[in-house]
């Protein structure tokens, strides 16, 4: 357990909807699901998902803290809208999701090789580097995600597809050193740190108090 | 010409529902002269279309009847069928409305033998079974129709087909010189009585009542169940006339949802429950009914009914709002979710879904003939900037017969105190 959690479960103690409403972006709606499961099965990998949304709002108002935040379940949201458009009390519940891992994130909660949050990092780590996404080297590292013979196996069976892509100047192999940024990079740094202070700053509202 | 003989002590209801029915007799009863104004070629309005009453199962041709010889014998009351209002001008106690009444091309001589029936061929769909079934062109609207006399479908007239229904009438009820008019006439109350419609089923757009033939809505069966409906009260599906046994109801169709209709509509969950009686006394032990809702309200004394049907043993109750329907390729709906008890996926397949619709203002904000303060689900407050006009029954609330017809006894107070105080008298 990371020292933050440790922080957080001190401070919200028996009380994890107003840990959720605090922290959780969207958190607040959480107490307005009235369980009528339409967007459990309108979701689309709902069946992959070991607790279906519906069910995650229960568990939270029920206070299962560690079920719900080391869960598996809101990483496999892949942001199809669906439950949000048909949800009769208008829960933004594709947000709460994406919300409820950023949480886990923060806190150190998330399950061991989450396939979504490893790619999610890789994406970020890419992205921060010249303020654009590397597509070469980020399609490069997803192969790869999983170890060297397996990365070699998927590069060979996609070879023809990288090699049309070339063709059609869809992608540029010289990228592969280092690649080009955006106009004013510095400029996409400060924008990200700005982000960054306001975040912090409304993650320490909230968050857990000063030696705690 | 139509001549209406009214003064400004005149009450004038508009809607010949069980409402307007209701507070146009009460307030005729005490002496009032009443103008009754009702847009359909008969009195009645969706209660005729009803099969049975809940929570009783009794027939609502019963209190239909009583109240049609109400208005038969009540020399107070003057009712225009066909007619709608369009203008409504004045303040209370001294308002002229104009109605625009359309014609029936069928007079008062009208003995409702059926004779000019006969005569035509044309087919039309029949709007008292929401489009389940065929009418001719010349047409009783439903066999105990108030005022008991034929109508003749505009789309017939010019054709060779009026000129047979007017040589087959032996009364000389037929007028194919109708026109439409307009009449004007003082009152000086008004009590809108117009009532509700079915929420239009097809926008829910995952429940797919506009893809599939098998995904009917509750008003429908309750024509599908009634012996004078289109299927002679036999419980069949409309893509192929198949046994309906498995037939699933579910509940919120369009209520309590913020992409349709904000409120609750208070009847849905009493009349599915009322309809799985029909599915279980119509197969007996072959019925297999499952009711999907998120809670089940049937309030105050309805509790009992609920036990009742829950006692039931073909019917199943499953807690969850379905997430969509599919046809699968015998035309069975296939009622896709996941429960709330349990959080188990289900996709279970029927003969017929019944979506339990809920109820939604007849009359647009934008269609009122007068200013009028509604609330945010389309329905007429009770407030003083209304002047003299007074809603009745389900224009003022999504209310079952018995609720709508109190608060019309309600109305008709209101509008009596309202001509009352224009005329200066005490009370």
């Amino acid at each position: 357990m990371s020292d933050l959690n440790t922080a957080m479960v001190e401070r919200y103690r028996t009380n994890f909807l107003k840990e959720v409403e605090a922290n959780v972006e969207e958190g607040e709606w959480v107490k307005m699901c009235m369980q009528c499961g339409v967007c459990s099965g309108s979701c689309p990998l709902g069946k992959f998902w070991a607790h279906p949304p519906q069910e995650i709002f229960m568990m939270i108002r029920a206070g299962k803290r560690e079920e719900v935040l080391s869960s598996d379940s809101m990483w496999m949201c892949t942001s199809c809208y669906n439950c949000i458009v048909r949800c009769p009390r208008e829960l933004p519940i594709t947000h709460i999701m994406h919300g409820l891992a950023t949480y886990a994130k923060r806190l150190g909660l998330v399950p061991q090789n989450q396939p979504t949050a490893k790619f999610a990092q890789l994406f970020w780590d890419n992205l921060m580097k010249k303020g654009r996404v590397n597509e070469l080297k980020l399609g490069l590292a997803l192969y790869f995600m999983n170890g060297f013979g397996e990365g070699v196996k998927t590069a060979l069976k996609k070879q023809k597809l990288g090699m049309n892509m070339m063709k059609t100047g869809r992608m540029n192999p010289m990228e592969i050193l280092g690649g080009h940024a955006v106009k004013d990079l510095s400029g996409f740094q400060k924008v990200i740190q700005k982000a960054q202070e306001l975040e912090d700053a409304r993650i320490a509202q909230h968050g857990a108090r000063q030696g705690a | 010409m139509t001549e209406v003989v009214a003064t400004n002590e005149t009450i004038l209801v508009v809607g010949g529902g069980i409402s307007g029915m209701t507070a146009a007799l009460e307030a005729a009863e005490t002496g009032k002269q009443v103008v009754l104004v009702e847009k359909r070629p008969y009195l009645g309005g969706r209660v005729s279309q009803l099969y049975k009453y809940f929570p009783k199962l009794c027939f609502p041709t019963c209190g239909l009847e009583i109240n049609q010889r109400r208005a038969k014998t009540n020399p107070n009351l003057r009712v225009l069928t066909m007619a709608e209002v369009t203008g409504l001008k004045g303040e209370k106690g001294n308002y002229t409305a104009t109605v625009r009444i359309s014609p029936r091309y069928v007079n008062g001589n009208c003995t409702a033998c059926g004779e000019c029936e006969k005569a035509v061929s044309s087919e039309f769909d029949d709007e008292y079974n929401y489009g389940l079934g065929k009418r001719k062109g010349a047409y009783l609207p439903y066999r105990m129709a108030h005022p008991a006399q034929y109508v003749l479908d505009p789309r017939l007239i010019g054709t060779p087909e009026a000129e047979q229904a007017k040589a087959a009438c032996k009364y000389d009820a037929i007028d194919l010189d109708m026109r439409e008019e307009s009449v004007d006439f003082p009152c000086g109350a008004v009590i809108w009585a117009t009532g509700w419609q079915p929420y239009d089923a097809a926008k829910i757009q995952p429940y797919g009542y506009d893809r599939f033939p098998n995904v009917i809505t509750s008003v429908e069966f309750e024509r599908l169940a009634d012996p004078q409906g289109p299927t002679g009260g036999k419980l069949v599906r409309p893509s192929d006339g198949k046994e309906a046994k498995r037939v699933a109801f579910i509940q919120c169709a369009g209520s309590r949802d913020r992409n349709h209709l904000l409120h609750c509509s208070r009847i849905c969950c009493m009349a599915s429950l009322k309809q799985c009686t029909y599915v279980a006394d119509a197969w007996g032990t072959d019925a297999d009914v499952s009711v999907y809702y998120i809670d089940l309200r049937a309030i105050d004394r309805f509790e009992d009914f609920y036990a009742k049907v829950r006692g039931i043993e073909q019917v199943k109750f499953i807690k969850s709002k379905p997430a969509s329907i599919v046809a699968d390729k015998e035309g069975n709906p296939v009622v896709h979710g996941v429960d709330t008890e349990g959080y188990n996926r289900y996709a279970d397949t029927f003969d017929l879904v019944v979506l339990a619709v809920g109820m939604a203002p007849s009359v647009d904000r934008a269609s009122f003939p007068v200013d009028i303060v509604l609330n945010r689900e389309g329905f007429i407050e009770a407030d003083e900037a209304n002047g003299g006009v007074f809603a009745a029954g389900c224009a003022s609330d999504a209310l079952d017969v018995n609720r709508a017809v109190q608060h019309a006894t309600g109305a008709a107070l209101r509008a009596i105190q309202a001509v009352h105080g224009a005329a200066g008298v005490e009370g």
